[in-house]
């Protein structure tokens, strides 16, 4: 049971590895299987276009790990570095910081997200931007202030105090102690970001057709909900199991490590 | 007291300003020119200028910006390219629908979470704990537009009970107001469990217990009290996280609010009104943070007092 999440996780890697090496036909259309039900050829059945769910669920995975590992990447990136600088040399530099996350959280939970990717139009580079610009404040809030009570330590103090250059006391001093609660973190917004890449594709802002998101076939579920239920079930139920194992993840590496959240 | 609050007013207005500009720029971020993308690159050049000039797109940025603040400090939100009313008479027409599917949706997910919670804290590490710990677990990983198509599939297509799309009749509110109130009700069960937990391992809910008070006067008096504290600031932060929420879910429901008109606006590029409701929901927000913290300081008289 303990390596539930992490099984499942894999699997979805897997799926998704397997998707891009063998062609599944995602995008190809059987007018005669309109919204049918399963059949030993397509496992969870058909779509409104007669395509085969399952192979668009595995190429909607794709993308949404794709997504999420992107932003991940860049903003824990991002995030990091200003953190970093702001905690630890304070100042400016961190009144400013504050000020600008402050105002980005001031729009609760997707909607700035919304709002961007309104703006610059659908397409997955937009949708990327949109998620990227959102994303890297929980990173820099939680870096700076861990860097600020870092800061303080005395293996940083004494290190400082033998002359140890700024990039040094970043790099090798404070940097490793960051790693355990950054990773939570991260792994916490991964599952977050899931949510977020769907919710853009179901408002019809990610990815455009044909290419397959959880969020846009889900769209599709509701619209054919009551005479196709298998549908919106399959795909929720993917998007379901990744999110949480995702959380699960997180909250067993956090007692791993024993990383106290805000 | 006063001079906390009118401290913490004078930190809200930066934020408020960041908020005004950043809606601001947000007509900027439009690729390319928002006039050829709004009107279509196939428009009279009469037209473009008209909107153009009406959107203040020829001035400076600056000069647009405090015109910006000037219009809506007199209420003035400016025009639907769509339709053409006054999008503050499209907020004042949409606003209603969506704060009373919030407000119902809050007193659902108290109904449910504040008792759930309660509960997995005085039956911890036993069945009605775990109970609450997967309910929560397995809404935490249900987005709105996962939850509504499945109550919608429960409720209105098995069971039959409820109207699963539209505003009449009036019972169609439900499941609209259960799938924002559940999502709400799996955080607040965490939090009250969390909470309740910790007051109870402190020392005045000892002594109380050590004074010989019955069990249910220990639990409701002393310990709930303390323990309900933390939950406000909760119920506030996710207030204004509830309203964000109504764009998926209006959307999955067709309830005719202010998070579908946001959608409505996105999908016919109607930029203003974009704006508009992502800077009405974001200043609301606002707002309930800054009573939500307020509230707080006068609940807890360690804070009250200090």
């Amino acid at each position: 049971m303990k390596q539930l999440p992490a099984l499942v996780i894999l699997f979805w890697l897997a799926a998704v590895m397997l998707a891009a090496v063998v062609d599944l036909q995602p995008d190809h259309i059987h007018l005669e299987y309109i919204l049918a039900a399963a059949d030993h050829h397509a496992w969870l059945g058909y779509d409104d276009l007669g395509r085969n769910i399952l192979a668009r669920l595995l190429s909607g995975a794709g993308v949404s790990l794709l997504v999420v590992s992107a932003v991940t990447l860049i903003t824990l990136s991002i995030g990091t570095v200003l953190g970093l600088l702001a905690g630890f040399y304070g100042g400016w530099l961190d009144r400013l910081l504050m000020r600008i996350t402050d105002i980005f959280l001031a729009f609760p939970g997707m909607l700035l997200a919304i709002a961007f990717a309104a703006v610059l139009g659908p397409g997955l580079n937009n949708l990327l931007l949109a998620l990227c610009m959102t994303s890297w404040v929980g990173y820099a809030r939680l870096t700076r202030a861990q860097a600020l009570s870092l800061r303080q330590r005395q293996h940083v103090q004494a290190s400082e105090a033998l002359g140890a250059s700024p990039w040094r006391l970043m790099r090798h001093h404070m940097l490793p102690l960051l790693a355990a609660p950054l990773v939570v973190e991260a792994t916490y917004s991964m599952a977050g970001l899931v949510i977020a890449e769907a919710s853009l594709s179901f408002l019809g802002l990610g990815v455009q057709a044909p290419q397959a998101s959880w969020g846009s076939m889900l769209r599709d579920g509701v619209r054919y909900l009551l005479v196709a239920p298998h549908y919106v079930l399959a795909t929720g139920i993917s998007l379901m199991s990744l999110v949480l194992a995702i959380n699960l993840l997180g909250d067993r590496l956090r007692d791993h490590w024993d990383v106290k959240r805000a | 007291m006063i001079r906390r609050v009118i401290k913490r007013l004078w930190g809200v207005l930066p934020v408020v300003f960041g908020v005004l500009l950043l809606t601001f720029l947000l007509l900027h971020l439009v690729p390319g020119d928002p006039v050829d993308v709004m009107l279509g690159e196939s428009a009279a050049v009469a037209d473009r200028a008209q909107l153009r000039a009406e959107l203040g797109l020829d001035q400076s940025l600056p000069v647009q910006f405090v015109q910006y603040l000037q219009h809506l400090a007199h209420g003035d939100f400016g025009r639907s390219i769509h339709s053409g009313q006054a999008v503050s008479s499209l907020l004042a027409e949409r606003l209603p629908a969506t704060l009373k599917l919030a407000m119902l949706a809050l007193l659902i997910a108290l109904l449910v979470g504040l008792p759930l919670g309660i509960l997995a804290a005085l039956r911890a590490r036993h069945w009605p704990d775990t109970v609450a710990t997967l309910f929560s677990l397995s809404l935490s990983a249900m987005p709105h537009f996962w939850l509504g198509p499945l109550l919608m599939l429960l409720f209105g297509l098995w069971l039959g009970w409820l109207p699963i799309s539209g505003m009449t009749p009036a019972s169609a509110i439900i499941l609209p107001a259960l799938t924002l109130g559940f999502g709400l009700s799996a955080i607040l069960t965490r939090m009250t469990r969390a909470s309740l937990l910790e007051v109870l391992s402190e020392d005045f809910v000892r002594t109380a217990r050590a004074k010989g008070l019955s069990e249910s006067h220990v639990i409701l008096r002393h310990a709930l009290r303390a323990a309900l504290l933390p939950v406000v600031t909760v119920v506030g932060l996710q207030m204004g996280s509830l309203l964000a929420g109504t764009v998926i879910t209006e959307t999955v429901f067709g309830w005719d609010g202010l998070g579908r008109l946001l959608v409505e606006s996105i999908e016919k590029r109607d930029y203003p009104v974009t704006q508009a409701c992502v800077l009405v929901i974001a200043l609301t927000y606002v707002l309930v943070n800054l009573v939500t913290d307020i509230a707080y300081q006068r609940l807890d008289p360690r804070v009250r007092l200090s």
